[in-house]
This record gives structure tokens, sequence and C-alpha cells, in this order.
């Protein structure tokens, strides 16, 4: 097993693909966190905490499910709503959970605005921009999500999660496989039945997510 | 959107039955065939739910392309045509590709070096299309005959590199070789090599699945990178690329895009070992020498350490599989007893034992040779000659036979 740990930035100006650590993904039934596997019932608790430590926790959907383009998408949009909505409900006063779309991937910068849409070519731009320190990418296309993943490593100290629809991300600190509506159901339940038990972390970190 | 699992049990338009690929591979019958290399890739592709094979029939080094041809007339091929060059076949793979297709060509020698900007190309591109290089010399002057230089140029590539020793593992592994370059954590072009001539024109028996079962078809939607779309990386990449940006976010996002492909080559590791049973394969790995070859160089060795036997002479044998995958690990821990490891090879520059010299402790260990190369032949002897020379034994030259 490798000695490398996925874990918040910033680490490098050009930090290592997590694979090429050694670093592999979970099997079925299985998550990852920081690059160790676990169960997904620790992953679920986690991922959670995490959000509501979070000052500015933020889901990040891409165009798998933002656009209807087939019934289980737009089914997991309106899961990804549902879970929105409950981190909002959840955190303290001082917390701001935010839902930007990356709607897409082609490259925009300069020309992109980072407060409203987050693009994988400079998804630190959106970070920095918004103070983001924990997200979750959802719905983006396994390449693209750890392009962004790595960059966003790289450079800031924003604490990722990965809600994968395929074999999960190992450049996440955090990675879910295979998830269904269910899984984001049940990932909101969990920041429902963890309300007012984690403490929020209210400043940015050193090196933060403002730097 | 088709869901893989259920079509398991359906049949398609040729009647064949689309089935669980473990089931198929491990489990089905298998009938015994006395087929050369090339009938034994048309075989495999008879199986495999292509959708598109893109060709450029030079035909000295393999009649596969030809045959695949035959298979396309009798309806098992979705679409079939000829390029005007090796290049413009590489080409029109990607786009078939893009498309969301399943896709199968076959390459050897100089067609494998006009094609090469391609290869890199498709691993960018996330491009699971199948290639089937069939290695002949690649410089002047020309040969048919095997030599695998070639392969030395697709190891930085991105792509997955496998090199078959005969043509049951052609077979197989065409087929088992779509399952892992197809996995959404994968998705890469796979490069199956074997050795030209020895396994494409010599006969064989291969056992072969039935003919009436066939893989499941690829489900491009499973895809790491969306379907072909003008507006989007990687297609609008290469309108506007990233290069043409001069800044440190435009690099960055080319370095991550490449460390992202070779990523995608090591989570290749896990289903080869799945899918191959191991990246390598080994016997009396606690014998004091060791020969660690790929390709037909396995099958020369399997031999010279029958013929080292007789006289006393106890050897080992690796026989590597997979090439990327590296199988860095599995080779130090099958050379860690050997005081000499010897890598017999078919090409002039030794591109194996470079890489098993850079992988194991105590490099000095690596005998790399013997070689031969533009076609010739490797008798046993010489691997028996050069391993007895090491270990200070009298042999004798195979300069002077037939004289």
């Amino acid at each position: 097993m490798s000695d490398y740990r996925v874990l918040p930035g910033p680490e490098h100006f050009l930090p290592p693909a997590a694979a090429s650590m050694g670093i592999r993904l979970p099997n079925p039934g299985e998550a990852h966190i920081n690059g160790v596997i676990t169960s997904e019932d620790k992953a679920y608790e986690e991922a959670a905490r995490q959000f509501l430590m979070a000052k500015v926790p933020t889901i990040f959907p891409g165009p798998l499910v933002l656009w209807a383009w087939n019934e289980k998408a737009a089914k997991k949009a309106t899961a990804v709503r549902h879970l929105f909505n409950t981190l909002k409900e959840c955190v303290q006063p001082g917390q701001k959970p935010m839902l930007i779309p990356m709607p897409d991937y082609r490259p925009k910068y300069p020309k992109i605005n980072p407060e409203v849409e987050i693009n994988p070519n400079h998804p630190n731009l959106t970070i920095w921009h918004n103070k983001i320190d924990c997200c979750m990418f959802i719905g983006v296309h396994c390449h693209q999500a750890n392009l962004s993943l790595k960059i966003i490593r790289g450079g800031t100290s924003c604490y990722t999660i990965a809600m994968c629809a395929q074999a999960g991300h190992e450049d996440a600190m955090l990675s879910f496989r295979d998830a269904s509506v269910e899984k984001i159901m049940r990932l909101a339940d969990t920041v429902k039945r963890l309300k007012g038990t984690v403490q929020p972390r209210l400043t940015s970190a050193k090196n933060g997510a403002s730097s | 959107m088709a869901d893989t699992h259920s079509i398991i049990g359906t049949k398609n338009k040729k009647g064949q039955t689309y089935t669980d690929t473990w089931k198929m591979m491990n489990e089905a019958p298998r009938t015994p065939s006395f087929y050369t290399g090339s009938e034994v890739i048309k075989e495999a592709i008879r199986r495999a739910s292509c959708d598109v094979m893109i060709a450029y029939p030079i035909t000295p080094q393999s009649e596969a392309a030809a045959l695949i041809g035959e298979l396309f007339a009798e309806g098992y091929i979705g679409d079939y045509f000829r390029g005007e060059s090796e290049f413009a076949v590489m080409s029109q793979c990607a786009g078939a590709a893009f498309g969301g297709a399943r896709v199968f060509t076959t390459t050897a020698g100089p067609g494998t070096m006009r094609a090469m900007e391609n290869f890199p190309m498709w691993s960018g591109a996330r491009l699971p299309i199948q290639m089937i290089v069939t290695c002949r010399g690649i410089n002047s002057p020309l040969s048919i005959q095997p030599d695998t230089l070639e392969i030395a140029y697709l190891l930085n590539t991105g792509m997955l590199v496998w090199h078959a020793e005969t043509a049951q593992d052609f077979f197989d592994w065409i087929l088992k070789g779509y399952i892992v370059s197809e996995e959404p954590d994968v998705h890469l072009p796979l490069a199956l090599c074997c050795d030209g001539f020895f396994v494409t024109h010599t006969k064989d028996v291969v056992n072969l699945t039935p003919a009436d079962m066939c893989l499941p078809p690829y489900d491009p939607y499973r895809s790491p990178v969306p379907c072909m779309d003008m507006e989007c990386p990687p297609v609008r990449m290469m309108r506007d690329p990233f290069v043409m940006k001069s800044n440190y976010i435009s690099y960055a996002t080319h370095a991550s895009w490449q460390q992202e492909i070779w990523a995608a080559v090591e989570r290749s590791r896990k289903h080869t070992i799945h899918w191959l049973n191991g990246l390598i394969d080994t016997e009396n790995t606690d014998a004091d020498i060791v020969i660690v070859a790929s390709g037909t160089a396995v099958s020369q060795g399997r031999e010279a350490i029958r013929m080292l036997e007789d006289e006393g002479v106890r050897c080992g044998l690796v026989k590597v599989k997979a090439l990327r995958p590296w199988p860095e690990e599995e080779i130090r821990q099958a050379t860690k007893n050997a005081k000499h490891i010897f890598v017999p090879e078919f090409n002039v520059t030794g591109w194996l034992a470079k890489e098993i010299r850079a992988t194991v402790p105590n490099s000095q260990r690596v005998h790399a040779g013997p070689h031969v190369c533009g076609g010739m032949t490797m008798p046993p002897e010489i691997i028996v000659s050069e391993i007895k020379t090491a270990l200070g034994m009298k042999t004798f030259s195979m300069a002077g036979r037939g004289s």
C-alpha cells in the first residue's frame, strides 16, 4: 500500500496524479478517504462532517446531471438539489453553502466568470474567488473531474469530495463510486443527522482557499 | 442509453448471444482449431461485437485486415473500409471512436511508424481503440520478418501495450483487451502486439470460444469524456489548443491532462491482472538464473531452459505479458533470487533489457541478450550459449553452423 495520502493542498507547482503515487480506486461497495480504502458508511459520515465544518461548502454539478438527457439524470438532479437544500438547512450562521454549475468543459479563460460557474481547466479560479473550502463534484465526466481535482489539490486548500457514477476518483480527498439517487439522498440524510454536532470552521485555513 | 447488463442473453443480428465476458472466456466450452495467427485474429473479432474496422491492408505481414473484410461481408462488423494510408486509417479510427463505436484495426512496422502521431492523440482523447501490431522490421532495408523495435516507440504513447507469445494469447487477449481498455477508469487504446510472421503466418492449435457467443457491445455512455462534440475538449482542443494560450493555467491544464492519461494506465493494472491472470507468468524463479522475455522470445527461452536442464543447469522464466502497465513490482519479486537475468530480444536496441535494468536492484545482474534483429530467427542454442558463456562454461559458436 502506498504511503502517499491525498490531502488538501496547496500541494505542489505540479502535483502528481494520485494513481501514479500508488493510490487505488475502491471496489464496489467501498469508498476512499485520503487515498485509504474505507467503507461507504464511514465515507458518508466524513463527507457530511466536512460539509458541516466548511465555511463555504459547495456542490459542483456537471453536465451529466445538469441536463435532463435521460430519466436517471433528471432524478439525480432533483436529489442534488435536495442535498443542497439540506445543507442550507443544516449549516450555522456564517456558513454559506453554494451550488455552482460546471455546465460544459470548454476552455473559457480569461473570459469565464468564476463566481457563477466552474471550469475543469481552471477550477482554482472559482475556488479562490468564492473562498470555497469544501466541494463535491457530481455529474462531471471522470477525465474532467480528475483534471479539476488535481488542479484544486495543487493550488488550493479546498477539501474535495467526488460522488462518481463510475469507478471513483483517487484525486479527490474522499470519493464514492457508483453514485445513484439513493446515495445522494443518503448523504443528505447523514448531513441532517449530524446537524448541530459538528463545529464549523469559520476562519479560512492558513494557506487557505482564499489565497 | 444501453444498459450492458440488460443486453446479456439477448441476440445480435447474426444470432450470436451477448454473453457475460467472464463466463465466455473462462467457463464456456472451447473448440480446438488449427489456424494461422491471422485467422485467429479474424475469429476473435467475429466474437468481439466490433462496430467499425478500418484497414490499410498491406498484406505481407498479416492477412487479418483482409480476413476481417470477409467478416464484414458476412455481417459481423458494423462498418469496414480502407484508408488511404496508415496515417489516414488511424485518424479515421479516432473519428469512429469519438462517435462512440468499438473500433479495431491492424498495423505493422513501417505502417506503425507512419501513423505514430495518432497514438498519443488516441490516448489523450481517451479512445479505447484496439490495434493489433504484428511487429516487423521498421528500417531500410525493409523486412517482413519479425523485429520488435516498433514496440519501443509505442511504450511512451500512453497506450496500453501487451505482447502476446502465441496465437492462443492473441485470441484471448483481443477479447479481454476490449474489456480492460473500455473500463471507465481506464478508457485507453490498446496496442496488442505479437511477433509478426512467427505468430501470424504459422498454424497452431487454438482453443476457440463458441462462435455463437459474443462480447457485450461497447457502451460509450461510460466514457470518461463526452462523445464527440466539436465544442468540447478533446475535440475543441484540436482547434483551440491550450498551447495557443501562453500562460500558467493553459500549461497546467495540459500537464494535468497528460498526468491523467498515465494515471489511467496505472488504473488498468488492476483490471489487467484480473483478466490476464497477472501481468507476468513465472516458472522456477527460485533458480539462480532467470530468463525474462516477452513475445516469442518466451517460447525460445522455454526451449533453452529445457536444453540447459539436460546439462544440469537450472533456469527460471518470466513471461512479461503487459508492457504498459509495466509489471515493476512483479518483476522485482520474480527476480529477487536471481544472480543472472538474461533478456533475449528480437530487436537491436534491447528495449526490454533497458526497462528491466531500470526496475531491478543490482542491475549488473541483467545480461541484455542475446539479441537478433532484422528478421533473424533466435535458435534456443544461442540463448543457451549466452548463459553458459556468462557462467564460464564451455560453449560452441553458432556462427559455424552449416559451414
